[in-house]
């Protein structure tokens, strides 16, 4: 069997005396969506972070693509990675932010072509020819002179998702991407990333979008106090869940 | 006339003409003020003793220019180094090593809690203190040394001044960082860049916006806090070349002038440097720019050649091309 795209073994992470994760196991195959749902505060978004290392873990181990996430294990004993190494992982794994975090010094190109010019050494044509591909792919063809505050909420997070596009990532995380938009925007947001998971591309959901989940997840989480509550098929665990605790979250969701 | 949504007929209505609320207090008020700007006026004017023959016969002697330009050197020199300082600072005071962030603590508490002026004789006497200086390993060889008294007094002014200045430039630069969002830094990380990488492309570029207008504001003050060469004595900056030439015709209120009108000259074009600084590190954060005063001209040059008024250009629309 193929080595699987994320593995979670028992993760923790404690926030000082609050223990936020309380032993995380799971799986993410190549090319399959998850999506983690849950009440605020049951940990889905701080796992989500876990996963490029922007929270370091406190117990457990978890690796990306088969490398420990921001460890080397030599012999019995893990050492922390340097800065430079941690990044060069973190190109690998694209995010996207529930405020969507662009760059507002930067228009929505140059916000794309940054990171491939910095961190990859793209010359600077490359680069724009790839950033304009990806703005176009978003519905954004017009927009890339735009600066972030001449945007609407949906057209940042599109923005936003191009930009990780452009690092070519092997995985994509999502945090809560449509929180903040005004709900008629939510469905532009979407149709980009059903787009993205149909053409293959790993993906870690954590979303209040039922209908999203269920038409686009291959395995849906539930997690509340810091530990996984139910997991499976999507339209399994949201028509019947097990748990009663599942059961009382979707009857006030969906 | 169409029927509304809740059935009713929805007619068109006309602009509100209404009389405007009367001030009586502002024409009072004004009218006090006008009153003492003339008499203000008329003394300076008429009372032969501010001298302003001599004031236009000393304002562009080559005594005078030549210390505006030292004043002018000053002035770049300690900024610049205090700055440079400041970042260097700025990022110590935010360092994980409390080491490093109570160094720059340590630096900060001492150069804002001693007079700039108590400093400026301490540089200037230190061959007192440390008549050769070796640069090297403690107890152990030294590398490079120099005579303490080998260096001008200019470059002591400049150094004096520049390290009291990053004290306050770190104060500065260091709010600047925080006032950048956490999002900024999750963003940049995420897409691979190193911490120094999101620190230089990043959170600097967007701290700058908050660190400009203080540090204009340093700079003007930097301009005249040079005139503290005049405790020195040996340096012939602005304000101590007018009081070399007053210490010899007695012109002391002329030259005062002089120096004082170069002072505000200097100052006004700072002004003018800090607005398109400000402006351009302020792109991105509003939807439109305002136009400068220089595009304001041409634009109602321009429109007057048409017989239009002038129109700022219309605000983008938020949800423009349609979400």
């Amino acid at each position: 069997m193929a080595e699987p795209m994320v593995r979670a073994e028992s993760v923790h992470k404690r926030f000082g005396r609050l223990e936020v994760l309380r032993g995380i196991t799971l799986e993410v195959g190549r090319g399959e969506v998850m999506c983690i749902i849950g009440p605020s505060g049951s940990g889905k978004s701080t796992f989500l972070r876990t996963i490029n290392h922007l929270e370091k873990i406190n117990r457990g181990r978890l690796w990306v693509d088969g490398s420990l996430v921001g460890y080397v294990q030599r012999g019995d004993r893990l050492h922390e990675l340097h800065d430079r190494e941690v990044a060069r992982s973190r190109a690998e794994i694209g995010m996207v932010f529930q405020r969507f975090n662009l760059f507002p010094h930067k228009t929505a190109l140059e916000n794309v072509i940054e990171a491939p010019r910095l961190v990859r050494n793209v010359p600077k044509a490359q680069a724009i020819q790839e950033a304009t591909d990806l703005l176009n792919r978003v519905g954004l063809s017009d927009k890339r002179d735009s600066y972030p505050s001449q945007l609407s909420g949906g057209q940042q997070q599109r923005v936003a998702i191009a930009r990780a596009l452009a690092m070519k990532p092997k995985l994509m995380l999502f945090d809560e991407p449509t929180s903040a938009l005004d709900p008629e925007l939510v469905g532009d947001v979407l149709d980009v990333m059903r787009d993205l998971a149909r053409d293959g591309m790993t993906m870690v959901v954590v979303t209040h979008e039922m209908g999203f989940a269920r038409e686009v997840a291959d395995k849906l989480v539930f997690m509340d106090g810091g530990v996984i509550v139910e997991a499976g098929d999507p339209r399994e665990v949201l028509s019947n869940p097990q748990h009663e605790r599942t059961r009382a979250f979707l009857s006030k969701v969906l | 006339m169409a029927s509304g949504p809740v059935g009713l007929p929805q007619p068109e209505a006309e602009d509100i003409k209404a009389v405007p609320v009367r001030h009586p207090g502002r024409w009072v008020a004004s009218a006090v003020v006008l009153v003492i700007a003339v008499a203000a006026v008329r003394s300076v004017v008429t009372n032969q003793r501010f001298g302003w023959g001599h004031v236009g016969h000393y304002l562009f002697t080559s005594q005078v220019l030549h210390g505006v330009l030292v004043t002018l050197e000053l002035t770049a020199g300690a900024q610049v180094l205090g700055v440079v300082l400041g970042v260097l600072l700025a990022v110590m005071r935010l360092s994980a090593n409390p080491l490093i962030s109570g160094a720059g603590w340590l630096y900060v508490w001492f150069f804002r809690g001693t007079p700039v002026l108590a400093q400026v004789l301490f540089w200037y006497n230190i061959a007192a203190l440390y008549p050769v200086f070796h640069l090297g390993i403690p107890f152990g060889p030294s590398f490079i040394s120099f005579n303490a008294n080998s260096i001008s007094a200019f470059l002591v002014l400049v150094l004096a001044l520049g390290l009291n200045e990053g004290a306050y430039m770190s104060e500065i630069v260091r709010a600047g960082i925080i006032s950048v969002d956490e999002g900024q830094n999750e963003a940049a990380l995420s897409l691979g860049m190193t911490r120094l990488q999101t620190m230089r492309r990043i959170v600097l570029p967007q701290a700058m916006r908050v660190v400009i207008p203080p540090t204009g504001n340093e700079t003007i003050s930097m301009l005249k806090t040079t005139s503290l060469a005049f405790a020195v004595g040996t340096i012939a900056d602005l304000l101590t070349t007018a009081s070399r030439i007053y210490d010899n015709n007695f012109l002391v209120q002329p030259l005062l002038i002089v120096a004082s009108l170069w002072y505000l000259a200097i100052t006004s074009v700072l002004y003018v440097g800090q607005y398109y600084l400000e402006r351009y590190y302020a792109r991105g954060s509003s939807r439109e720019l305002p136009l400068t005063p220089w595009q304001r001209v041409r634009r109602g040059i321009f429109s007057a050649q048409h017989d239009q008024i002038a129109m700022v250009p219309v605000a983008f629309e938020r949800h423009e091309g349609g979400e």
